[in-house]
Parts: structure tokens; sequence; C-alpha cells
């Protein structure tokens, strides 16, 4: 399975990301992608992401190997960006290739729910010219909940 | 030990990462962040709610019972928001 995991803080191009994962792969017959945005429009002037080089390639590429167990993929590319980014700019793209959607769809939400809560980012906002910390949600602590296991 | 800081316990503790001497009173995860709280100032606010930190050894997630060995690399932070 291919697997692409970048942290960076160069824009991305989504389509260029998609036709690679794919490129020469004939049992890929579906992509799944998610894109996050950084979301304005209350006062947010923009972000700085902040992360812990080393341990979050690992926790991704964890979750990226713990999709591949559950779901037959093709591939999977994991692009999150740090540093300082505006309102509109793109966060992260989560893209999974598999033969059939469902388990494009299904894995792609799982990567995104997992990397969430576990991928060791940090946001800082900046709002009103002020700066401060984003705290953690408990909704995406159950978003993740809901792939265990029972 | 190498202990690193993330987001706001860095900024609390002004520094990002410094090196801890593994005394035998450090035997787990817990009891360096009780050790680094007793320094007062800035350790005191960053580790005054444990419940709002998390922390990771060797770069894996762990819980205040992880024990820690002479060269672990320990990170504390506060819960993840990337995505």
């Amino acid at each position: 399975m291919r697997t692409n995991i970048h942290i960076q803080a160069e824009d991305f191009d989504v389509s260029d990301e998609i036709e690679a994962l794919v490129a020469d792969d004939p049992a890929a017959g579906a992509v799944a992608n998610f894109v996050g945005l950084v979301r304005g429009g209350d006062g947010l002037g923009a972000l700085t992401l902040e992360h812990y080089p080393g341990m979050t390639e690992r926790e991704i590429a964890k979750i990226v190997a713990e999709a591949a167990a559950r779901w037959q993929l093709c591939g999977v590319t994991v692009i999150h960006r740090v540093g300082r980014l505006e309102v509109g700019g793109r966060i992260v793209l989560v893209a999974v290739a598999a033969a059939h959607r469902g388990s494009a769809f299904e894995a792609c939400a799982f990567v995104m729910d997992y990397l969430k809560t576990r991928a060791p980012f940090w946001k800082r906002e900046e709002r009103d010219g002020k700066a401060q910390w984003v705290e953690s949600r408990t909704s995406d602590d159950a978003a993740a909940e809901r792939w265990r296991k029972t | 030990m190498n202990v690193l800081y993330f987001a706001w316990v860095r900024q609390k503790v002004g520094r990002g990462e410094e090196v801890v001497e593994h005394l035998p009173a450090l035997r787990t995860v817990g009891d360096l962040a009780a050790y680094l709280r007793a320094r007062g100032g800035g350790y005191a606010e960053a580790f005054a709610d444990m419940s709002r930190l998390r922390a990771a050894v060797n770069q894996v997630h762990a819980g205040p019972d992880m024990t820690l060995a002479a060269g672990d690399e320990v990170a504390f932070f506060p819960p993840v928001t990337g995505g």
C-alpha cells in the first residue's frame, strides 16, 4: 500500500496529490478525500500550528497502519501544514484510495477522526489582535471513540 | 532524560526542552510532573491541573503511571487540537 505522510509549511494541491496517489495503480477504483480549512467569519484572523516533530509522523503512520488493517486500501496520503495559516487556508488533506467507495469513505473518516485526537498538533488563534491556544473538544474524542471495536 | 514542552506548557515553563537527571524518585511520568510542579513559578502554573495535560514517552502517548528510564524522551503538552 502506498503511504505518503508529510508535515510541511507549504500549501498543497489537492488534485495533484490525488493523481499521484492513484498513478499507475489499476486496482484503485475510488478515492475519498477530506480537506480541513481555517474557518473564519467569527473574528478569527489566522491560526498558527505547532507540532511535535518525530512523534507527529509516527502517530500518523500508526493511524494509517490501523486503517490499512481494517480496510482493503490501495493508498493513503496525509498532509498536515504547520506554521501560520490565514482564514480559508488549507490545513490538512487526507486522501484514501481503495478498490471501492465504501472502504475509501470509511477509512478517510477514520484517519481524520484519529488524527484529531492523537496526532500532536496544537492550534493558536489570533482573534482581535490577541493570541490564544485552542482548547480540545470532547466532540472530537467522541468521533474517534465511535471507531472502537466492541 | 530529555524533557520537552509544547504549546502553552512550553510558554508557561519558558523553554522548549531541558535535561532532567533520572533520579530514583522519578519512577513514573506522574512523579516527574510532580517534581517539575514543585519547582514553582511557571512550572507550578503549567503543572497545576494534570487533567489538562498529556504526556508522551519516547514519542508514544503515555499515562501518568508509565515508568521512566535514563535517556528517555518525555514530553508534556495540552490535549491535541490539530486537523
